[in-house]
Protein backbone atom coordinates (compact mmCIF):
# COMPACT_ATOMS: atom_id res chain seq x y z
CA UNK A 1 0.00 0.00 0.00
CA UNK A 2 1.27 3.45 -1.15
CA UNK A 3 0.20 6.22 1.35
CA UNK A 4 1.41 9.67 0.76
CA UNK A 5 0.31 12.37 4.12
CA UNK A 6 0.18 15.94 3.86
CA UNK A 7 2.88 16.43 1.04
CA UNK A 8 4.11 19.65 -0.15
CA UNK A 9 5.94 20.42 -2.93
CA UNK A 10 7.66 23.80 -4.18
CA UNK A 11 9.38 25.11 -6.83
CA UNK A 12 11.35 28.06 -6.09
CA UNK A 13 9.51 30.06 -4.10
CA UNK A 14 5.99 29.04 -6.07
CA UNK A 15 3.75 26.36 -3.79
CA UNK A 16 2.54 23.81 -6.38
CA UNK A 17 0.72 21.82 -3.89
CA UNK A 18 0.36 21.69 0.01
CA UNK A 19 -1.93 19.04 2.25
CA UNK A 20 -1.98 16.27 -0.51
CA UNK A 21 -3.25 13.25 1.21
CA UNK A 22 -4.36 9.85 -0.31
CA UNK A 23 -3.82 6.19 0.21
CA UNK A 24 -3.95 3.21 -3.09
CA UNK A 25 -3.86 -0.09 -2.30
CA UNK A 26 -3.46 -3.08 -4.15
CA UNK A 27 -4.75 -3.69 -7.04
CA UNK A 28 -5.47 -0.15 -7.37
CA UNK A 29 -4.07 2.74 -9.57
CA UNK A 30 -4.02 6.55 -8.69
CA UNK A 31 -4.23 8.26 -11.95
CA UNK A 32 -2.75 12.17 -11.60
CA UNK A 33 -4.25 14.61 -14.13
CA UNK A 34 -3.70 18.39 -13.62
CA UNK A 35 -3.10 20.80 -16.36
CA UNK A 36 0.48 21.80 -17.07
CA UNK A 37 3.11 23.18 -14.16
CA UNK A 38 0.63 21.91 -11.51
CA UNK A 39 3.32 19.27 -10.48
CA UNK A 40 1.96 16.19 -11.80
CA UNK A 41 5.91 14.83 -12.19
CA UNK A 42 7.36 16.67 -9.52
CA UNK A 43 4.64 14.07 -7.13
CA UNK A 44 5.54 10.88 -9.48
CA UNK A 45 9.54 11.82 -8.47
CA UNK A 46 8.57 12.51 -4.88
CA UNK A 47 6.94 9.14 -4.82
CA UNK A 48 9.72 7.32 -6.68
CA UNK A 49 12.13 8.72 -4.09
CA UNK A 50 14.36 10.78 -6.39
CA UNK A 51 13.50 13.94 -4.96
CA UNK A 52 12.30 14.80 -0.84
CA UNK A 53 8.66 16.17 -0.24
CA UNK A 54 9.07 19.94 1.28
CA UNK A 55 6.82 18.75 3.65
CA UNK A 56 4.94 15.49 4.59
CA UNK A 57 5.87 11.97 4.33
CA UNK A 58 4.98 8.73 2.14
CA UNK A 59 5.11 5.33 3.18
CA UNK A 60 5.01 2.44 1.56
CA UNK A 61 3.56 -0.95 3.43
CA UNK A 62 2.94 1.14 6.34
CA UNK A 63 6.65 2.19 6.66
CA UNK A 64 8.13 5.96 6.02
CA UNK A 65 10.19 5.85 2.88
CA UNK A 66 12.90 8.43 2.68
CA UNK A 67 14.67 9.40 -0.92
CA UNK A 68 16.51 6.14 -3.03
CA UNK A 69 14.61 4.32 0.26
CA UNK A 70 16.07 0.51 -0.70
CA UNK A 71 13.20 -1.16 0.60
CA UNK A 72 10.82 0.95 -1.93
CA UNK A 73 13.78 0.79 -4.83
CA UNK A 74 13.47 -3.24 -4.62
CA UNK A 75 9.44 -2.92 -5.11
CA UNK A 76 9.54 -0.03 -7.89
CA UNK A 77 9.33 0.17 -11.49
CA UNK A 78 9.54 3.77 -12.83
CA UNK A 79 9.32 5.32 -16.26
CA UNK A 80 9.65 8.65 -16.49
CA UNK A 81 9.91 11.17 -19.01
CA UNK A 82 12.69 9.98 -21.37
CA UNK A 83 12.94 6.85 -21.97
CA UNK A 84 16.44 5.61 -20.72
CA UNK A 85 17.28 4.21 -24.00
CA UNK A 86 21.07 4.27 -25.79
CA UNK A 87 21.02 5.35 -29.30
CA UNK A 88 23.87 3.12 -29.51
CA UNK A 89 22.54 -0.11 -28.74
CA UNK A 90 19.89 -2.05 -30.38
CA UNK A 91 16.27 -2.25 -29.08
CA UNK A 92 16.89 -6.07 -27.54
CA UNK A 93 20.37 -5.43 -26.10
CA UNK A 94 18.87 -2.17 -24.29
CA UNK A 95 15.73 -4.36 -23.05
CA UNK A 96 18.06 -6.91 -21.69
CA UNK A 97 20.32 -4.16 -20.30
CA UNK A 98 17.58 -1.91 -18.23
CA UNK A 99 15.82 -5.53 -17.43
CA UNK A 100 19.35 -6.60 -16.02
CA UNK A 101 19.68 -3.34 -14.28
CA UNK A 102 16.67 -4.47 -12.22
CA UNK A 103 18.75 -7.48 -10.85
CA UNK A 104 16.18 -9.56 -12.87
CA UNK A 105 17.63 -12.56 -14.61
CA UNK A 106 15.73 -13.00 -18.14
CA UNK A 107 16.56 -15.31 -21.19
CA UNK A 108 16.82 -14.47 -24.77
CA UNK A 109 13.56 -16.45 -25.73
CA UNK A 110 11.50 -14.04 -22.72
CA UNK A 111 13.33 -11.11 -24.32
CA UNK A 112 12.30 -11.92 -27.76
CA UNK A 113 8.58 -12.75 -26.86
CA UNK A 114 8.41 -9.17 -24.74
CA UNK A 115 9.47 -7.43 -27.61
CA UNK A 116 6.95 -9.53 -29.81
CA UNK A 117 4.11 -8.28 -27.80
CA UNK A 118 4.38 -4.95 -27.96
CA UNK A 119 5.09 -5.30 -32.17
CA UNK A 120 9.26 -4.55 -31.92
CA UNK A 121 9.71 -7.90 -33.40
CA UNK A 122 10.64 -6.44 -36.76
CA UNK A 123 12.88 -4.01 -35.00
CA UNK A 124 14.63 -5.74 -32.46
CA UNK A 125 18.17 -5.65 -33.67
CA UNK A 126 17.73 -1.86 -35.02
CA UNK A 127 19.93 0.57 -32.89
CA UNK A 128 17.57 2.44 -31.01
CA UNK A 129 18.97 5.37 -32.84
CA UNK A 130 16.25 5.20 -35.31
CA UNK A 131 13.29 3.91 -33.54
CA UNK A 132 10.23 6.48 -33.60
CA UNK A 133 9.46 8.11 -30.43
CA UNK A 134 6.49 5.82 -30.19
CA UNK A 135 8.77 2.22 -30.29
CA UNK A 136 10.63 3.62 -28.01
CA UNK A 137 7.75 3.88 -25.26
CA UNK A 138 6.98 0.38 -26.59
CA UNK A 139 10.64 -0.95 -25.36
CA UNK A 140 9.59 1.03 -22.28
CA UNK A 141 6.30 -1.16 -22.04
CA UNK A 142 8.11 -4.45 -22.71
CA UNK A 143 10.54 -3.61 -19.71
CA UNK A 144 7.55 -3.21 -17.62
CA UNK A 145 5.96 -6.56 -18.80
CA UNK A 146 9.12 -7.96 -17.81
CA UNK A 147 9.56 -6.43 -14.23
CA UNK A 148 8.00 -8.14 -11.56
CA UNK A 149 7.53 -5.20 -9.23
CA UNK A 150 4.36 -4.44 -7.24
CA UNK A 151 4.98 -0.88 -7.50
CA UNK A 152 4.72 0.90 -11.20
CA UNK A 153 5.14 5.16 -11.35
CA UNK A 154 4.86 6.05 -15.20
CA UNK A 155 5.03 9.67 -15.99
CA UNK A 156 2.60 10.01 -18.87
CA UNK A 157 2.63 6.84 -20.23
CA UNK A 158 0.66 7.44 -23.43
CA UNK A 159 2.75 10.33 -24.58
CA UNK A 160 4.11 9.06 -28.31
CA UNK A 161 2.18 6.00 -28.34
CA UNK A 162 -0.68 5.57 -31.21
CA UNK A 163 -4.30 3.49 -30.68
CA UNK A 164 -2.93 0.24 -30.11
CA UNK A 165 0.04 1.60 -28.50
CA UNK A 166 -2.67 2.91 -25.74
CA UNK A 167 -4.19 -0.09 -25.55
CA UNK A 168 -1.39 -2.21 -25.21
CA UNK A 169 -0.62 0.05 -22.51
CA UNK A 170 -3.89 -0.21 -21.30
CA UNK A 171 -4.06 -4.38 -21.43
CA UNK A 172 -0.44 -4.25 -19.64
CA UNK A 173 -1.46 -1.82 -16.78
CA UNK A 174 -4.72 -3.52 -15.98
CA UNK A 175 -3.09 -6.91 -15.70
CA UNK A 176 -0.55 -5.74 -13.38
CA UNK A 177 -3.73 -3.93 -11.42
CA UNK A 178 -5.68 -7.96 -11.54
CA UNK A 179 -1.94 -9.47 -10.23
CA UNK A 180 -2.34 -6.97 -7.06
CA UNK A 181 0.06 -4.51 -8.26
CA UNK A 182 -0.09 -0.84 -7.41
CA UNK A 183 -0.03 1.59 -10.14
CA UNK A 184 0.83 5.74 -10.20
CA UNK A 185 0.32 7.01 -13.79
CA UNK A 186 0.36 11.00 -14.35
CA UNK A 187 -1.53 11.49 -17.95
CA UNK A 188 -3.63 13.91 -20.35
CA UNK A 189 -5.07 11.35 -22.05
CA UNK A 190 -7.44 8.48 -20.43
CA UNK A 191 -5.59 5.16 -19.76
CA UNK A 192 -8.52 3.12 -20.56
CA UNK A 193 -8.17 1.21 -17.25
CA UNK A 194 -11.69 -0.33 -15.52
CA UNK A 195 -12.84 2.21 -13.72
CA UNK A 196 -13.58 -0.20 -10.35
CA UNK A 197 -9.47 0.54 -10.58
CA UNK A 198 -8.79 3.90 -10.86
CA UNK A 199 -8.10 6.41 -7.88
CA UNK A 200 -8.45 9.51 -9.63
CA UNK A 201 -6.54 12.52 -8.58
CA UNK A 202 -6.65 15.93 -9.59
CA UNK A 203 -3.77 18.24 -9.07
CA UNK A 204 -4.30 22.25 -9.62
CA UNK B 1 19.72 11.01 2.00
CA UNK B 2 21.55 10.06 5.19
CA UNK B 3 19.56 7.00 6.06
CA UNK B 4 19.40 5.80 2.44
CA UNK B 5 23.02 6.11 2.23
CA UNK B 6 24.16 3.99 4.77
CA UNK B 7 21.47 1.07 4.61
CA UNK B 8 23.12 1.08 1.25
CA UNK B 9 26.88 0.45 2.82
CA UNK B 10 24.79 -2.32 4.48
CA UNK B 11 23.14 -3.58 1.41
CA UNK B 12 23.89 -7.45 1.13
CA UNK B 13 27.39 -8.18 -0.34
CA UNK B 14 25.56 -10.91 -3.01
CA UNK B 15 23.99 -6.94 -4.77
CA UNK B 16 27.75 -5.87 -5.51
CA UNK B 17 28.91 -7.71 -7.97
CA UNK B 18 26.19 -8.42 -10.00
CA UNK B 19 26.35 -4.12 -10.28
CA UNK B 20 29.96 -3.58 -10.78
CA UNK B 21 29.69 -6.31 -13.74
CA UNK B 22 26.48 -4.91 -15.27
CA UNK B 23 28.12 -1.25 -14.80
CA UNK B 24 31.71 -2.44 -16.64
CA UNK B 25 29.76 -4.47 -18.99
CA UNK B 26 27.32 -2.11 -20.32
CA UNK B 27 29.30 0.90 -20.28
CA UNK B 28 32.38 -1.00 -22.44
CA UNK B 29 29.88 -2.08 -24.61
CA UNK B 30 29.13 1.66 -24.99
CA UNK B 31 32.39 2.60 -25.37
CA UNK B 32 33.04 -0.03 -28.11
CA UNK B 33 30.20 0.89 -30.18
CA UNK B 34 31.49 4.43 -30.26
CA UNK B 35 34.83 3.91 -30.74
CA UNK B 36 35.62 7.01 -32.76
CA UNK B 37 34.92 9.14 -29.97
CA UNK B 38 37.79 6.93 -27.85
CA UNK B 39 40.06 6.99 -31.16
CA UNK B 40 39.93 10.75 -31.18
CA UNK B 41 40.88 11.26 -27.23
CA UNK B 42 43.71 8.96 -27.48
CA UNK B 43 45.22 10.79 -30.47
CA UNK B 44 45.01 13.95 -28.68
CA UNK B 45 46.81 12.54 -26.34
CA UNK B 46 49.48 11.25 -28.42
CA UNK B 47 49.24 14.40 -30.67
CA UNK B 48 49.73 16.59 -27.16
CA UNK B 49 52.92 14.70 -26.40
CA UNK B 50 54.30 14.60 -29.83
CA UNK B 51 54.18 18.29 -29.84
CA UNK B 52 56.08 19.27 -27.15
CA UNK B 53 59.81 17.56 -29.22
CA UNK B 54 58.79 19.64 -31.82
CA UNK B 55 58.21 23.11 -29.95
CA UNK B 56 61.39 23.00 -27.92
CA UNK B 57 65.00 21.78 -28.34
CA UNK B 58 65.85 18.22 -29.44
CA UNK B 59 68.77 17.98 -26.92
CA UNK B 60 68.49 14.81 -25.38
CA UNK B 61 69.09 15.75 -21.42
CA UNK B 62 66.27 18.42 -22.09
CA UNK B 63 64.03 15.84 -23.21
CA UNK B 64 64.23 13.25 -21.27
CA UNK B 65 64.30 15.62 -18.33
CA UNK B 66 61.10 16.99 -19.13
CA UNK B 67 59.24 13.96 -20.90
CA UNK B 68 57.74 12.34 -17.95
CA UNK B 69 56.14 15.87 -16.91
CA UNK B 70 54.23 16.36 -20.15
CA UNK B 71 53.58 12.81 -20.48
CA UNK B 72 51.71 13.05 -17.19
CA UNK B 73 50.11 16.57 -18.11
CA UNK B 74 48.86 15.08 -21.33
CA UNK B 75 47.40 11.66 -19.32
CA UNK B 76 45.26 14.64 -17.09
CA UNK B 77 44.19 16.55 -20.22
CA UNK B 78 42.86 13.28 -21.68
CA UNK B 79 40.98 12.18 -18.69
CA UNK B 80 40.03 15.20 -18.13
CA UNK B 81 38.42 15.36 -21.82
CA UNK B 82 36.94 11.66 -21.21
CA UNK B 83 34.85 12.95 -17.89
CA UNK B 84 32.05 14.48 -19.30
CA UNK B 85 31.37 11.10 -20.67
CA UNK B 86 31.10 9.40 -17.65
CA UNK B 87 27.33 10.18 -16.52
CA UNK B 88 26.59 13.16 -19.20
CA UNK B 89 25.24 10.78 -21.57
CA UNK B 90 23.14 8.79 -19.03
CA UNK B 91 21.90 11.72 -17.48
CA UNK B 92 20.49 13.16 -20.88
CA UNK B 93 18.71 10.14 -21.73
CA UNK B 94 16.88 9.30 -18.43
CA UNK B 95 18.99 5.84 -17.67
CA UNK B 96 20.84 7.78 -14.48
CA UNK B 97 17.36 7.82 -12.72
CA UNK B 98 16.87 4.21 -13.72
CA UNK B 99 20.62 3.60 -12.21
CA UNK B 100 19.60 5.14 -8.86
CA UNK B 101 16.43 3.42 -8.76
CA UNK B 102 18.22 0.37 -9.15
CA UNK B 103 18.29 -2.12 -6.40
CA UNK B 104 21.63 -2.40 -6.73
CA UNK B 105 23.81 -0.48 -4.40
CA UNK B 106 24.42 3.17 -6.71
CA UNK B 107 27.75 3.15 -5.20
CA UNK B 108 28.58 -0.28 -6.64
CA UNK B 109 27.09 0.26 -9.95
CA UNK B 110 29.30 3.87 -10.24
CA UNK B 111 32.25 2.10 -8.86
CA UNK B 112 31.47 -0.17 -12.42
CA UNK B 113 31.40 3.05 -14.62
CA UNK B 114 34.48 4.41 -13.21
CA UNK B 115 36.32 0.82 -13.88
CA UNK B 116 35.41 1.09 -17.16
CA UNK B 117 36.00 4.42 -18.12
CA UNK B 118 40.14 4.07 -16.59
CA UNK B 119 39.59 0.47 -19.11
CA UNK B 120 38.69 2.42 -21.78
CA UNK B 121 40.66 5.84 -21.43
CA UNK B 122 43.24 5.48 -18.70
CA UNK B 123 44.69 1.88 -19.23
CA UNK B 124 45.86 3.12 -23.51
CA UNK B 125 47.15 5.74 -22.44
CA UNK B 126 49.63 3.98 -19.89
CA UNK B 127 50.26 1.33 -22.47
CA UNK B 128 50.90 3.88 -25.04
CA UNK B 129 53.56 5.67 -22.85
CA UNK B 130 56.18 3.62 -23.20
CA UNK B 131 56.06 4.19 -26.90
CA UNK B 132 55.39 7.82 -26.41
CA UNK B 133 58.29 8.10 -24.02
CA UNK B 134 61.14 7.01 -26.69
CA UNK B 135 60.47 10.54 -28.56
CA UNK B 136 61.92 11.99 -25.45
CA UNK B 137 65.24 9.68 -25.12
CA UNK B 138 64.27 8.34 -21.56
CA UNK B 139 66.02 5.06 -20.65
CA UNK B 140 64.41 1.85 -20.22
CA UNK B 141 64.53 2.24 -16.64
CA UNK B 142 62.48 5.36 -16.54
CA UNK B 143 60.02 4.03 -19.32
CA UNK B 144 59.48 0.75 -16.79
CA UNK B 145 58.60 3.50 -13.90
CA UNK B 146 56.69 5.97 -16.18
CA UNK B 147 54.31 3.55 -17.50
CA UNK B 148 54.43 1.87 -13.49
CA UNK B 149 53.60 5.36 -11.96
CA UNK B 150 50.60 5.73 -14.48
CA UNK B 151 49.04 2.28 -14.11
CA UNK B 152 48.60 3.34 -10.34
CA UNK B 153 47.82 7.39 -11.21
CA UNK B 154 45.67 6.68 -13.88
CA UNK B 155 43.03 4.98 -12.01
CA UNK B 156 43.47 8.00 -9.30
CA UNK B 157 41.94 10.17 -11.84
CA UNK B 158 39.36 8.26 -12.93
CA UNK B 159 37.97 7.93 -9.10
CA UNK B 160 38.44 11.65 -8.17
CA UNK B 161 36.97 12.64 -12.12
CA UNK B 162 33.82 10.75 -11.32
CA UNK B 163 33.40 12.65 -8.32
CA UNK B 164 33.66 16.15 -10.60
CA UNK B 165 31.47 14.97 -13.34
CA UNK B 166 28.65 13.65 -10.63
CA UNK B 167 28.71 17.02 -8.97
CA UNK B 168 28.75 19.07 -12.22
CA UNK B 169 26.12 17.12 -14.06
CA UNK B 170 23.09 19.46 -15.55
CA UNK B 171 24.95 22.55 -15.39
CA UNK B 172 25.85 24.82 -17.90
CA UNK B 173 29.41 25.67 -18.95
CA UNK B 174 29.60 22.16 -17.23
CA UNK B 175 33.23 20.81 -19.46
CA UNK B 176 35.08 24.26 -18.21
CA UNK B 177 33.72 23.99 -14.24
CA UNK B 178 34.51 20.49 -14.22
CA UNK B 179 38.48 21.25 -14.89
CA UNK B 180 38.25 24.16 -12.99
CA UNK B 181 36.63 21.58 -9.89
CA UNK B 182 38.67 18.44 -10.92
CA UNK B 183 42.53 19.79 -12.09
CA UNK B 184 43.91 21.31 -8.58
CA UNK B 185 42.93 17.47 -7.01
CA UNK B 186 44.48 16.20 -9.89
CA UNK B 187 47.91 18.42 -8.69
CA UNK B 188 49.33 15.56 -5.85
CA UNK B 189 49.18 12.37 -8.36
CA UNK B 190 51.03 14.97 -11.09
CA UNK B 191 53.84 15.43 -8.33
CA UNK B 192 54.00 11.92 -7.10
CA UNK B 193 53.72 10.48 -10.68
CA UNK B 194 55.99 13.02 -12.74
CA UNK B 195 58.26 12.42 -9.71
CA UNK B 196 58.68 8.75 -9.44
CA UNK B 197 60.43 9.09 -12.76
CA UNK B 198 63.00 11.88 -11.26
CA UNK B 199 63.42 9.99 -8.11
CA UNK B 200 64.83 6.81 -9.82
CA UNK B 201 66.80 8.95 -12.33
CA UNK B 202 68.45 10.77 -9.36
CA UNK B 203 68.97 7.11 -8.05
CA UNK B 204 66.90 7.17 -5.49
CA UNK B 205 64.54 4.84 -6.31
CA UNK B 206 60.75 5.42 -7.06
CA UNK B 207 58.94 3.15 -4.48
CA UNK B 208 58.75 6.23 -2.39
CA UNK B 209 56.57 7.80 -4.85
CA UNK B 210 54.63 4.81 -6.12
CA UNK B 211 53.79 3.34 -2.54
CA UNK B 212 52.14 7.28 -1.58
CA UNK B 213 50.52 6.78 -5.74
CA UNK B 214 49.58 3.17 -4.37
CA UNK B 215 48.55 4.62 -1.41
CA UNK B 216 46.61 7.32 -2.87
CA UNK B 217 44.72 5.04 -4.92
CA UNK B 218 42.99 2.69 -1.92
CA UNK B 219 41.84 5.94 -0.25
CA UNK B 220 40.15 6.90 -3.64
CA UNK B 221 38.93 3.90 -4.35
CA UNK B 222 37.23 3.51 -0.56
CA UNK B 223 36.08 7.05 -1.01
CA UNK B 224 35.12 8.07 -4.37
CA UNK B 225 32.34 6.19 -5.27
CA UNK B 226 30.31 7.02 -2.43
CA UNK B 227 30.97 10.49 -3.18
CA UNK B 228 30.22 10.15 -6.63
CA UNK B 229 26.79 8.44 -5.36
CA UNK B 230 25.78 11.20 -3.24
CA UNK B 231 26.68 13.85 -6.12
CA UNK B 232 24.75 11.41 -8.43
CA UNK B 233 21.91 11.45 -6.13
CA UNK B 234 22.01 15.50 -5.32
CA UNK B 235 22.51 16.16 -9.71
CA UNK B 236 18.46 14.10 -9.80
CA UNK B 237 17.01 16.07 -7.33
Amino acid sequence: MLEAQKLAARRGLAKLFTGLSFRVGAGEALVVTGANGTGKTTLLRMLAGLSAPSAGEIRWNGQTTAPFDPVLRAALAFTGHLPALKDELTAEENLASLVALEGEAVTADVLRDALDNVALSRQRTLPARVLSQGQRRRVGLARLSLLPRPLWILDEPVTALDAAGAELLARIVAGHLVKGGIAVAATHAPLGLPAARVRPLALG
Amino acid sequence: MTAATLADTAAPNGLIWPAIRWAIARDLKLAMRSRAELGVQLLFYVIVVSLFPLATSPERNLLSTMGPGVLWVAALLASLLSLPRLFAGDHADGTLEQIALSPYPLAALVSGKIVAHWLTTGLPVAVLAPLLGLQYAMDGESLVVLTAALLVGTPILSLLGAIGAALTLGLRGSGSLLALLILPLYVPVLIFGAGAVDAARAGLGASANLSLLGAGLLVAMVGAPFAAAAAVRIALD
